[in-house]
């Protein structure tokens, strides 16, 4: 057995190099990789051998955290185009986004401070609803259109709604807790 | 991590929060947030006919860090002319601050946000 590490992650897995995963043929790869270089079955071996295993090993695990969530999914793959998602350095979203977010946060903060845990729920409920389109968007920009610069631009906006997901469950937790 | 001093000071009691109505005379907004972390900043200017800053308003979601930059920066360009306002650079934020360098991104936001108020300010004079 042994692991080329310069291969992407995708070729590694076996999977088509796509936004669209399929979750039980990651996972059912992964463990078959994990059991193929676990650093047990080098044990025996000479230190040189042993390290390698964990290398591949690391590379295993690594791959799989980033095809299996999918915001680092699609980063991945911007990366693998050669565009840069620019998630340091853009600070340019449209007015109207921004303004959005902002709406958002407010309703959060109001909803926290005020305690109302059934206002949060619906917040809750709607953002997951509005995720589930912009992922749906992500599909079409990386698998069909191969419309790479809107894609970098979803994934800016993805990583505002999931910073929202974690205000909301940071308040529900809160209130609840 | 800690903050200095200065980003507590400017984190407990920011200076110069809130909004003025956006559609008032010299009245410009600049909206730009962080994908990384997920900050949202406003900065809003209001521009006397002399072309000078009189006045400056922000809201901030985000780090300690970003409220402080905001917060600053609302007090930086007061008194300023646009121009002036627009040679503000990050990296005095950053100094005046004491920011440590991965919240650097944070000054560059209020930098940002501090162009996108002016170039909102001259989109609507020439309108």
């Amino acid at each position: 057995m042994s692991i080329d590490l310069t291969q992407d992650y995708f070729s590694l897995f076996e999977l088509p190099r796509a936004y669209a995963v399929d979750d039980r043929a990651l996972e059912a790869a992964w463990h078959r990789l994990q059991s193929q270089v676990h650093p047990d079955r080098y044990a025996h071996l000479p230190d040189a051998d042993k390290r390698r295993s964990m290398q591949w090993a690391t590379r295993v695990n690594e791959g799989f955290r980033t095809l299996q969530k999918p915001l680092a999914r699609a980063q991945y793959l911007l990366v693998l185009a050669g565009v840069d998602a620019g998630v340091e350095t853009n600070t340019a979203m449209s007015a109207e986004f921004l303004m959005e977010q902002m709406e958002w946060r407010e309703a959060v903060e109001e909803a926290r401070a005020a305690g109302e845990v059934g206002e949060l729920e619906k917040l809750h409920t709607r953002l997951l609803q509005h995720a589930r389109e912009v992922r749906a968007a992500l599909e079409r920009q990386l698998d069909i259109d191969h419309d790479y610069a809107q894609a970098a631009d979803t994934v800016r906006r993805l990583m505002f709604i999931e910073k929202l997901q974690h205000e909301i469950d940071d308040a529900l937790l809160a209130l609840e807790g | 991590m800690a903050y200095s001093d200065k980003v507590l000071d400017h984190y407990e009691n920011p200076r110069n929060v809130g909004s003025f109505a956006k559609d008032d005379e010299g009245v410009a907004t600049g909206m730009v947030g962080a994908p990384a972390c997920g900050d949202v900043m406003k900065l809003q200017i209001k521009v006397g006919r002399d072309g000078v800053i009189e006045d400056a308003k922000f809201k901030t979601y985000g780090c300690g860090s970003a409220i402080a930059s905001s917060s600053l920066v609302t007090e930086w360009v007061k008194g300023k002319t646009i121009d002036q306002a627009l040679d503000i650079k990050n990296t005095q934020i950053a100094e005046e601050l004491a920011l440590p360098p991965v919240k650097i991104h944070c000054s560059i936001l209020a930098e940002d946000a501090i162009k996108a108020a002016v170039a909102d300010y001259r989109k609507k004079q020439q309108a």
